[in-house]
């Protein structure tokens, strides 16, 4: 099996994507501007909800369930499906997801296929599949469009253009849709994408959608969104092909009562998604004459095989963790080389690929717990952190300075009398560095701190000297 | 009152002056402060980066140290979140259940500093006396992890001359995250550069908090800027007085 999450694997490490980033003042801006309008929102609608708390633990204990019986429900889904007339196809990986979306393609001898919704098909590089395969994808939600016509990578889980501003969308709308005049209204932009996007809704006979729950019970699928494009997306073409991670499957259709409102309010600030669509295989004469879904793992049973980490599974990309974490509103999600960005992805990412690439990620965060206080289904974001941090020191990646550092600290504390040596020695060390009791430079790992920040001396005496001599004076 | 301090091997070693203040408030409150020498470190700095397996002597430290205390106080909620939300996880995974035991009843004698004033000590008003503008960084930890909520803000508020002013964007983190601030220095600076924005921006004398170590992260950058603006560990404040500094 080979699992991929789109390029993380070639990705450079966070810091130093991080460090780019961090020097582009228009994206900074862009981001902080966008995460906050989002944040802002998102507490209106939080705070008016007066059982928002016994909310999220419905939507996590429905999650655990889930996952404690994942085998069960994908069966179910699968004979609901299939009952319903839709086909179901169970994918590995990303080659064994992509090749069974071109097959289909290539079944119907297709030339170009319209998309929506479906953040796992960039987990798969399936873009890339499908174009090698001569097949065109044309992204039909509005960031993702914004996105493709970029040539650029998403940054965000739910708003993937989160990093351009409407400048950036217009200059780039002119020169991709061929436009000769085209203001600068977000109402202009959104007519000049429903031009270019209505064209293809009516000529384009396939589509591939995401899903945000699959529903065991009925097999049904469902997608939520704003713009109405996903509607049309899986409407209107004559075969729909919907590529679901198996983490998605939900026991019963009443769950949704449960995800309908955690998810708008986390994801948007909205109480309700404009469009959410439901559909159960095929309707003879409405919609798609043929519906396929195929559910990936790609990596999701490793998860799934962590206790200590399997919750990260019960996400429903809502990309709150995202809009509240302060490292994120300084970087974007570029920085984080994969699909999953924010504190969600710094879980995410490294555990599907068995945490064999992405080793920077669990490191991308102070473990400031926003993420965790947001999180509609209450995954214990800074706890998986830690945890995947120990598997790293486990497996030997740190360098060895620093497993070195950590041992010898480990061993000094956990004796006082060698701990009083060590605080004795560090103050004779620090001379060289200490000027009127402040630090201003240090060498090795410990100039990343002294770059830019200052460090206190080590003053003369500790807490436990003047502890000591004060009993002694006391006698 | 007998009160364990557990001053935190950080403030031991760079912050005496903040375990100072903690005893000169709690004795001129009328209880007796005892320090016992052989405490070191909650294992907070290993444990977050990963080093989980060198935490344990330190937790082992920790209930030897202080299984028999009638309350033990410690002034940095960070430390209390690494005890209170990591101990009993780290018991369970040794499989040891007389571990888990002492762990489940040490804990609720374990109180963070302003916890203790007002929980177990019912106390808001400490006398104190503090003739300058203050402006209160409420750390991720004593917010998220403890959930201090006004607890801090109520003594503060309680204090002669004492002016609070308060901090916009108060709830987002400073950077400093334990070996985050070097590991990830340039994101770290940049989430600390906000908060300087938002300490400057109040015209506050004094910078306080729960917490030394987001103190010793925001003061650097204050220091580094030549702002004049100081960063001072709440116990400080609140162990000052007309009469002047404490022991």
């Amino acid at each position: 099996m080979s699992v991929r999450v789109g390029e993380a694997a070639q990705a450079p490490d966070f810091p130093a994507a991080a460090k780019d980033l961090l020097a582009n003042a228009q994206l900074r801006k862009n981001v902080r501007h966008a995460t906050d309008v989002i944040t802002n929102k998102r507490a209106k609608v939080v705070v008016e909800m007066s059982d928002w708390q016994a909310l999220r633990e419905s939507g996590h204990r429905i999650k655990e369930h889930v996952l404690r019986h994942l085998d069960y429900y994908l069966d179910q889904f699968e004979a609901a499906c299939t009952a319903a007339g839709g086909r179901v196809h169970w994918a590995r990986d990303a080659d064994e997801a992509n090749r069974i979306i071109v097959e289909i393609l290539h079944t119907h001898k297709a030339s170009e296929v319209i998309k929506v919704k479906t953040m796992t098909s960039d987990e798969i590089g399936l873009n890339a599949a499908l174009e090698s395969a001569g097949i065109q994808p044309q992204e039909t939600d509005l960031a993702d469009l914004i996105v493709q016509l970029g040539n650029d990578k998403p940054s965000h889980i739910v708003v993937p253009a989160l990093h351009r501003n409407k400048t950036e969308i217009r200059r780039l709308f002119l020169e991709k849709m061929n436009l000769s005049e085209l203001g600068d209204r977000p109402e202009d932009l959104a007519e000049a994408a429903r031009r270019y996007l209505r064209e293809k809704f009516l000529r384009v006979k396939f589509a591939i959608s995401g899903a945000n729950f699959a529903i065991a019970e009925t097999g049904s699928v469902c997608v939520v969104e704003s713009e109405g494009n996903g509607r049309m997306c899986v409407s209107l073409p004559e075969v729909l092909i919907t590529l679901v991670g198996i983490e998605k499957v939900i026991p019963k259709f009443q769950d949704l009562e449960v995800f309908l409102q955690l998810l708008p309010r986390s994801a948007t600030g909205e109480r309700m998604n404009p469009y959410n669509s439901i559909w159960t295989g095929l309707t003879p004469g409405d919609g798609p004459r043929e519906f396929h879904v195929v559910l990936l793992d790609n990596g999701r049973t490793n998860v799934l095989a962590d206790e200590h980490s399997r919750e990260t599974l019960d996400c429903i990309r809502c990309g709150a963790c995202l809009n509240a974490c302060p490292v994120y509103r300084q970087t974007g999600g570029l920085a984080y080389g994969s699909v999953y960005a924010g504190p969600i992805g710094a879980i995410l990412t490294p555990q599907l690929q068995s945490m064999e690439h992405s080793q920077s990620l669990p490191y991308a965060s102070s473990l400031c717990g926003a993420c965790y206080e947001v999180c509609p289904v209450k995954i214990n974001i800074p706890e998986i952190l830690i945890h995947l941090r120990s598997k790293l020191v486990q497996n030997g990646d740190p360098p060895i300075s620093e497993r070195l550092a950590m041992k010898g600290a480990s061993f000094a504390l956990s004796n006082s009398h060698r701990f009083s040596a060590a605080q004795k020695l560090a103050r004779i060390g620090q001379k060289p560095f200490e000027r009127n009791g402040t630090i201003r430079k240090l060498p090795g790992t410990l100039a990343g701190w002294t770059e830019s920040r200052d460090l206190p001396a080590i003053p003369a005496e500790s807490f436990r000297e003047w502890w000591a001599r004060r009993q002694k004076s006391k006698l | 009152m007998l009160v364990s301090l557990f001053i935190t091997c950080y403030n031991d070693t760079l912050f005496p002056e903040t375990g100072r203040a903690v005893v000169t408030l709690l004795e001129r409150l009328g209880h007796t402060v005892e320090f016992r020498q052989a405490q070191t470190c909650c294992g907070q700095m290993h444990y977050n980066t990963g080093y989980q397996r060198e935490t344990f002597p330190m937790m082992r430290r920790f209930l030897d140290v202080f299984e028999d205390a009638e309350i033990v106080c410690i002034p940095s909620s960070s430390c209390v979140a690494m005890i209170r939300d990591h101990y009993p996880k780290m018991a369970a995974e040794t499989g040891n259940r007389a571990i888990c035991e002492r762990v489940d009843e040490l804990l609720p004698r374990v109180f963070e500093f302003t916890e203790l004033l007002i929980d177990k000590l019912g106390v808001t008003d400490v006398l104190a006396s503090f003739p300058h503008s203050v402006t209160l960084h409420p750390s991720c930890h004593s917010l998220r992890s403890l959930h201090l909520g006004q607890r801090p803000r109520r003594l503060l508020q309680k204090v002669h001359g004492l002016k609070l002013i308060d901090l916009p964007e108060s709830d987002q983190c400073c950077g400093f995250g334990g070996t985050f601030a070097v590991k990830n220095a340039d994101v770290s600076v940049a989430m600390l550069s906000d908060k300087v924005r938002c300490v400057l921006d109040t015209g506050a004398e004094i910078c306080t908090a729960v917490d030394n170590s987001c103190l010793m992260h925001i003061q650097g950058a204050l220091s580094r800027h030549g702002t004049g603006v100081r960063c001072m560990h709440i116990a400080e404040i609140l162990a000052a007085t007309d009469s002047g500094e404490y022991e």
